[in-house]
């Protein structure tokens, strides 16, 4: 995150009196991915203590199979490198090769979901079978809505990367900056959701 | 790179609506959007005292016979819910934050006036959605804290449609918590230091710390329960293999948070309101700040002593009740801070600071009955009773409510330009005073003797002693009538209330009454002594 720049200045249209100030947008969207990060905080306590005090019944099913999750957890972290990529590209007016640097990481995003439901379909438990069940699919769920919601805005900042009438530039990359941060926000929780829920 | 900040304000103020129907429009400007959470927080002020007054009639007899019992329960959750999430959280945080920080840290706005904005209009939905729930088949009726399997199991439309209306609220005031931390850490005006900030400011910044750091919890938490009642889940269903305790420490965790979010924004509009008014700076400055934050730290690591009955392990019980008994701590400081801030002073006895020392004495006694609820033996015999009851209503009411009121008497002038009539306003503070301590003093004894809380019917031994409490409550809403009057005929014709009528040192009186669209004409003052009275004042540039 390189790329991260807070100490631009916005121009205020006043008539009267004319007054800069520094462009805070990121402090807010980290205090946003604070509070965010305790709904996820909120979801893990529940089930650890879910996984230490309320036995399942006979015969439950709590093992996962690891290939596609760990397959998504490589996805995720080489998309969290192609979007700093991107970002970097962006700097050096590349439009272009940041365009396609983004394409990609949505890319990665979207195998991301396509692997997850395949690990639905397959699973051989339901969403109200027992505890476990029901928690790994609200936590997992929780994840990939976030997911969807990211990638779509980077097909959206993807879109406005391009060279001609896109409103992102070198001298415009805070919603780059934000969505990179959103979606390195977002690797992060996987990985914490990956640790506690599959390896634990 | 220009990126004009308010091109709707500064661009096309001529388009704006005037005057008093600015209050009903889409608005960017801080002060509109602080009146706007103050007028609809007025009015679902209003619905959840007519549902208090409902439930006070029916408790006059021990039987139920005013509504049926299931009735009962439905106006109990609804008067509980209305009164927090849309009274007392959207008022004392949204309307007066909103007011009162821009111009407390020297900005011409919040820091995103937009989020603001978004912030309040996801209030006007979600309460009309909450009050339409109660018009469906199977309203909620498990209290406000819908504990499941209750919640689960009792008819269910109405408390989907709860729990849909108080995510939005909770999203609400999760926007809010951001703005303000934004505002006040990073919109100060060049030169104020943050030791220099009127209190309210340390306030508004603890409360929206804890705003941020626990709502989203419940949010996930009622995402859960949602899922047991429409997805047939068991995450809170001991049937299919549930967990109830953990429902209670998820929203205790945010829930415990939510009394000081309630109440610290009124321990800063009383830190306010105090110096002003008896011409003394505020006792203990640096304390209170301190106290404020270690209140932010301690509130959020007690939520297990309302869990006392819940089968917590001793060890969980002995901490909880630790914890509890040191925020008595920071909430004392601040307590005698307030004493010494009055002791010596030249006081004008006024409706603000009659409402001021009315909370103060009401919050003693809840805050005493605050140590004593935390004390494990005690907690599991009053457990449940009117004594808590008791209890919550001398903080929320006895404590921000009267705050709200102070408040509205001291900053009414700087809103309108006009007066309030003291006259009434002392009659108001009359009626409430004694009609609140009448209805909820006799409500501990009630408690102790075991008096259940939450039921339509009780032993007719208890029903003299709740018919005082009734009586208290019609005074109570007796008491809003003379504040009516005052507010409608003083901002029709109203004594001329000038810029500064307190003499006031703290910076939103430094502008003019109504303040202009962007605060101050020229450059924002800097005020560095916000409490500097009776001693010389610096020459200020």
């Amino acid at each position: 995150m390189t790329t991260l720049d807070s100490s631009k200045e916005i121009q205020k249209n006043n008539s009267e009196v004319n007054e800069t100030h520094e462009d805070f947008r990121m402090f807010g969207l980290i205090t946003f991915l604070i509070a965010d990060g305790m709904t996820f905080a909120g979801f893990f306590a529940a089930y650890l203590t879910y996984k230490a005090v309320n036995p399942l019944p006979e015969g439950a099913i709590y093992e996962l199979e690891l290939p596609i999750p760990t397959l998504n957890t490589i996805l995720l972290l080489v998309s969290s490198a192609t979007f700093h990529k991107a970002g970097k590209a962006l700097l050096k007016d590349k439009n272009s090769d940041s365009q396609k640097w983004l394409f990609f990481t949505a890319f990665l995003g979207i195998i991301f979901l396509i692997c997850q439901l395949f690990e639905y379909f397959h699973l051989p438990f339901g969403l109200t079978d027992n505890l476990f069940a029901s928690t790994f699919y609200a936590l997992t769920g929780f994840h990939g809505l976030h997911v969807t919601l990211g990638s779509l805005m980077i097909l959206i900042i993807a879109w406005q990367t391009r060279i001609n009438g896109g409103r992102l530039t070198s001298q415009n990359m805070f919603p780059l900056e934000a969505v990179e941060l959103y979606w390195h926000f977002v690797d992060g929780i996987w990985v914490i959701l990956f640790i506690i829920l599959y390896l634990l | 790179m220009t990126i004009s900040i308010d091109p709707q304000k500064t661009n096309n103020e001529s388009l704006q609506p005037k005057g008093w129907l600015r209050y009903f429009s889409f608005s960017l400007d801080h002060k509109v959007i602080g009146i706007q959470y103050l007028i609809c927080g007025f009015l679902f002020y209003l619905i959840g005292g007519t549902l208090a007054s409902a439930i006070r009639i029916e408790l006059a007899s021990p039987m139920s016979d005013f509504m049926p019992r299931d009735v009962y329960n439905q106006v109990l959750t609804l008067h509980g819910t209305i009164m927090i999430f849309l009274w007392i959280v959207p008022v004392v945080n949204g309307a007066f934050g909103n007011y009162l920080v821009p111009f407390y840290v020297g900005a011409r706005d919040m820091a995103f006036p937009r989020l603001n904005a978004v912030a309040f209009w996801l209030i006007p939905p979600s309460g009309l959605m909450l009050v339409a729930s109660y018009f469906v088949e199977g309203a909620a009726q498990a209290g406000w804290t819908a504990y499941p399997p209750l919640s689960i199991t009792t008819p269910q439309s109405g408390q989907i449609i709860w729990i849909l209306s108080v995510l939005l609220l909770g999203g609400s005031s999760i926007f809010g918590g951001i703005n303000f931390i934004a505002t006040i850490i990073k919109l100060r005006r060049p030169g104020l230091k943050l030791m220099q900030l009127p209190m309210y400011c340390w306030a508004m910044l603890g409360t929206s710390l804890l705003v941020v750091l626990s709502t989203p919890v419940l949010a996930g938490t009622l995402i859960l329960l949602s899922f047991d009642i429409i997805a047939n889940t068991g995450f809170f269903n001991p049937v299919l293999g549930g967990n109830v305790v953990v429902y209670q420490h998820l929203f205790w965790f945010y829930s415990h948070p939510a009394v000081y979010i309630m109440v610290l924004p009124a321990f800063g509009l009383v830190s306010e309101i105090l110096p002003v008014h008896s011409r003394k700076p505020l006792f203990g400055y640096t304390t209170m700040v301190f106290s404020i934050m270690g209140i932010v730290v301690l509130g959020l690591v007690v939520w297990a002593h309302h869990m006392f009955t819940s089968g917590t392990p001793p060890w969980m019980r002995l901490f909880f009740t630790i914890a509890t008994a040191f925020i008595a701590v920071p909430t004392g400081i601040k307590f005698f801070n307030w004493v010494a801030t009055l002791w010596g002073g030249k006081i004008s006895i006024n409706s603000a600071i009659l409402f001021s020392c009315g909370f103060i004495i009401n919050f003693v006694f809840g805050g005493i009955t605050g140590v004593a609820l935390a004390q494990v033996p005690f907690d599991i015999h009053v457990h449940d009773t009117y004594f808590v009851v008791a209890h919550f209503h001398y903080i929320v009411y006895g404590g921000t409510v009267f705050i709200i009121f102070s408040s509205i008497y001291h900053w009414f002038p700087k809103v309108t330009g006009k007066l309030l009539n003291e006259k009434l306003g002392i009659l108001h503070f009359i009626i409430t005073f004694i009609g609140f301590n009448l209805c909820f003093a006799p409500q501990h004894w009630l408690g102790l003797n075991g008096m259940p809380r939450r039921v339509a019917e009780y032993d007719p031994q208890f029903q003299f002693v709740n018919q005082i409490s009734s009586l208290g409550a019609l005074l109570m809403a007796i008491s809003t009538i003379p504040f009516l009057i005052n507010v409608f005929l003083s901002a029709r014709n109203g004594k001329d209330a000038g810029d500064n009528p307190w003499n006031a040192l703290t910076p939103e009186w430094l502008t003019s009454s109504p303040p202009p669209v962007e605060n101050w004409e020229g450059e924002a003052p800097l005020v560095e002594e916000p409490y500097g009275y009776g001693k010389e004042i610096p020459e200020q540039n």
